[in-house]
């Protein structure tokens, strides 16, 4: 018996030896940027290397709010990223109700059609929905052609470079990206909902709007939570790809979420030290909010969602 | 009475009717918003360029000619993008899949040393990491910064889709590894022989997954690399968008030769490059996609199973 236990034992070492090279994997990539945060502690100017000389506590953490221009701005960053994060949260119902809706079409092809079309949007990048933007909003491009030619305008609008309605713009180009792929994970839970639950309705003779409302919906929420929770955790992380493309001079103040700030403190004026430091801020931050999230969710459906 | 019953029945039906018909149109036009853009651009790039640069084009081509996408080739750079965007596309998909299959496994298996510790240690990079720029940091003191390897080696391994195979594998029945356990194969022939046959299916959502992900990247190379020879495809049609007046010189000047025997139709400009580009750089995504839907969603499900 011992014996074979024994071998058991080396048998886990040797399958441990198996998948140490692509442990080690993430540890460079997901593990060791953690020690990168030691450049916010330091005056770090590449390439001059870190050394003790360089220290300075948490000057950088300071210097976030040292003076009113840096306040304004910082205050203008996290204005944004509530602005933007705020949006989706509020419309985060949206998916749902595409997905109720789908389904209450009957005609099986139709409703396939515009699963397959819908989702097309997700698969392309931020880059491509920018050209596209481009080609049809842009001085010359489609929208203004169409509304010069039929007269409502002379000159054209610059659809993309005022920073007029940039939330919302940015919220409806997020939508049309996202809305029929995440409708798809309600699509799945509908049907897993229990036929019977309908025939039971019918009988009753509920309408249409009643089984809706008192069997789809309430069958959905608990879905609805957990994508919930997850978006709020991840409240500060808008990323940065869709308002870097986006971005421009014009509407840089109000389109600048905490991930594109970070980004372009960094590599834009290369205070390395700074962005460390704010970009070490929100993780921490981040992590907070996760954790209350998954207790806000062990309270609700007595499960956590990590 | 019976009357009645009736015409509250007729009065739902029609209310019914009425919320049908609206779900149809609300659906068909935002189907139509979905897919008209792509299209809009695409018969752009194959009618007449004096006609689209007026805005004439927005329902069919006109004079239809292909000139805009013989002339694109000749674009400096754009071949050899298209050659990395295609590389790192093949060669990362290949890495990561079978990373992810053979991870997705080994977590399976309770004879591994300290299995959950190693689970939760590669699961919980999902939720947390250092941030962008530590990371690039990172990545710059080990020298993947302006090396191709830099688009490879750091999506190796990831926890997604490591949890998608881990809950496939799972749900195979545990007889098939323990007869062949007994027949005498070892760990390593248990999952050639054993789990990969199986695990087929998972291995192809994972696979679209990547490949659509590697070949969309665009972040990656904004923060890695200088070099222009490993610019992707992305990063140059970003690149043509906001450099629209330089392009025209670009192209005029490379397609000098020719242009003598090119009506002015054809002739390039800086809105018909920019849509031809943008037409190559969406269709591999456009062209799997109705192909490989099924397995997107499966993936898709596969995960809202386990969340």
């Amino acid at each position: 018996m011992k014996f074979f236990q024994n071998k058991r034992k080396i048998r886990g070492y040797k399958e441990f030896l198996y998948i140490f090279p692509l442990l080690i994997l993430i540890t460079i990539f997901a593990y060791y940027p953690l020690y990168g945060w030691v450049y916010a502690f330091f005056d770090y100017k590449p390439p001059v290397p870190l050394s003790m000389d360089l220290f300075v506590g948490l000057k950088w953490f300071q210097s976030l709010i040292a003076n009113d221009v840096k306040r304004q701005q910082i205050f203008m960053v996290i204005r944004n990223t509530f602005a933007m994060s705020g949006l989706t949260i509020l419309t985060s119902w949206l998916p749902m109700i595409f997905a109720v809706f789908l389904n209450e079409i009957k005609c099986m092809r139709y409703r396939k059609v515009v699963q397959t079309v819908t989702t097309i949007p997700n698969f392309i990048s931020w880059v491509l929905v920018y050209s596209i933007a481009y080609n049809l909003f842009n001085s010359t491009g489609m929208v203004n052609h169409i509304l010069t030619n039929a007269g409502f305008i002379s000159n054209p609008i610059l659809f993309l470079q005022g920073a007029n309605h940039i939330w919302l713009k940015m919220w409806l180009w997020l939508t049309w990206k996202n809305l029929g792929w995440a409708a798809i994970m309600y699509i799945a839970a509908i049907s897993g909902i229990d036929e019977e639950l309908y025939e039971a309705s019918k009988v009753d003779g509920a309408t249409r709007m009643q089984t809706i409302y008192h069997i789809t919906i309430p069958s959905l929420l608990p879905t609805y939570f957990v994508l919930l929770m997850l978006s709020v955790a991840s409240f500060l992380s808008n990323g940065m790809e869709q308002y870097y493309v986006f971005q421009n001079a014009f509407n840089k103040d109000s389109i600048q979420v905490l991930d594109l700030y970070v980004f372009n403190l960094a590599m834009g004026s290369g205070s390395y030290s700074v962005s460390t430091a704010l970009s070490m801020l929100k993780s921490l931050i981040s992590l907070v909010l996760l954790c209350v999230c998954n207790k806000i969710s062990k309270l609700v459906r007595g499960e956590n969602f990590l | 009475m019976e009357i009645s019953k009736r015409k509250i029945h007729k009065k739902q039906s029609f209310k019914d009717w009425l919320i049908s018909a609206i779900t149809y149109v609300v659906f068909a036009i935002f189907a139509f918003i979905c897919i008209y853009p792509f299209y809009y651009i695409f018969i752009n790039t194959i009618s007449s360029n004096k006609l689209s640069e007026k805005g004439a084009i927005n329902f069919w081509p006109q004079q239809i000619h292909f000139q805009n996408y013989m002339d694109a080739l000749k674009i400096p750079g754009l071949a050899n993008a298209a050659m990395i965007s295609i590389e790192r596309t093949v060669i990362g998909t290949l890495f990561t899949v079978i990373a992810t299959a053979f991870l997705g496994y080994m977590f399976t298996r309770d004879s591994l040393w300290h299995r959950k510790l190693w689970y939760r240690y590669v699961v919980i990079t999902m939720y947390f990491n250092a941030g962008i720029i530590p990371w690039y940091l990172t990545m710059r003191n080990l020298h993947l910064t302006n090396n191709f390897w830099g688009y490879i080696l750091p999506g190796i391994v990831s926890p997604f889709y490591i949890i998608l195979t881990k809950t496939f594998v799972e749900s195979i029945p545990i007889e098939l590894q323990q007869a062949a356990e007994i027949d005498g194969a070892g760990t390593l022939r248990v999952f050639t022989s054993i789990i990969l046959p199986v695990i087929k299916p998972i291995m192809a959502t994972v696979a679209i997954f990547t490949a659509v992900g590697q070949w969309n990247a665009f972040q990656d190379t904004l923060l890695l690399m200088t070099d222009e020879k490993l610019y992707s495809l992305q990063f140059i049609l970003y690149q043509y968008i906001n450099q629209a007046s330089s392009l025209k010189t670009l192209i005029n000047s490379t397609s000098n030769g020719a242009s003598v025997a090119q009506s002015l139709a054809t002739v390039q400009t800086a809105t018909s490059i920019r849509m031809t580009v943008t037409i190559i750089v969406v269709a591999p995504i456009l062209l799997i996609y109705p192909i490989f839907q099924r397995y997107f969603v499966k993936g898709m499900m596969i995960g809202a199973v386990k969340g």
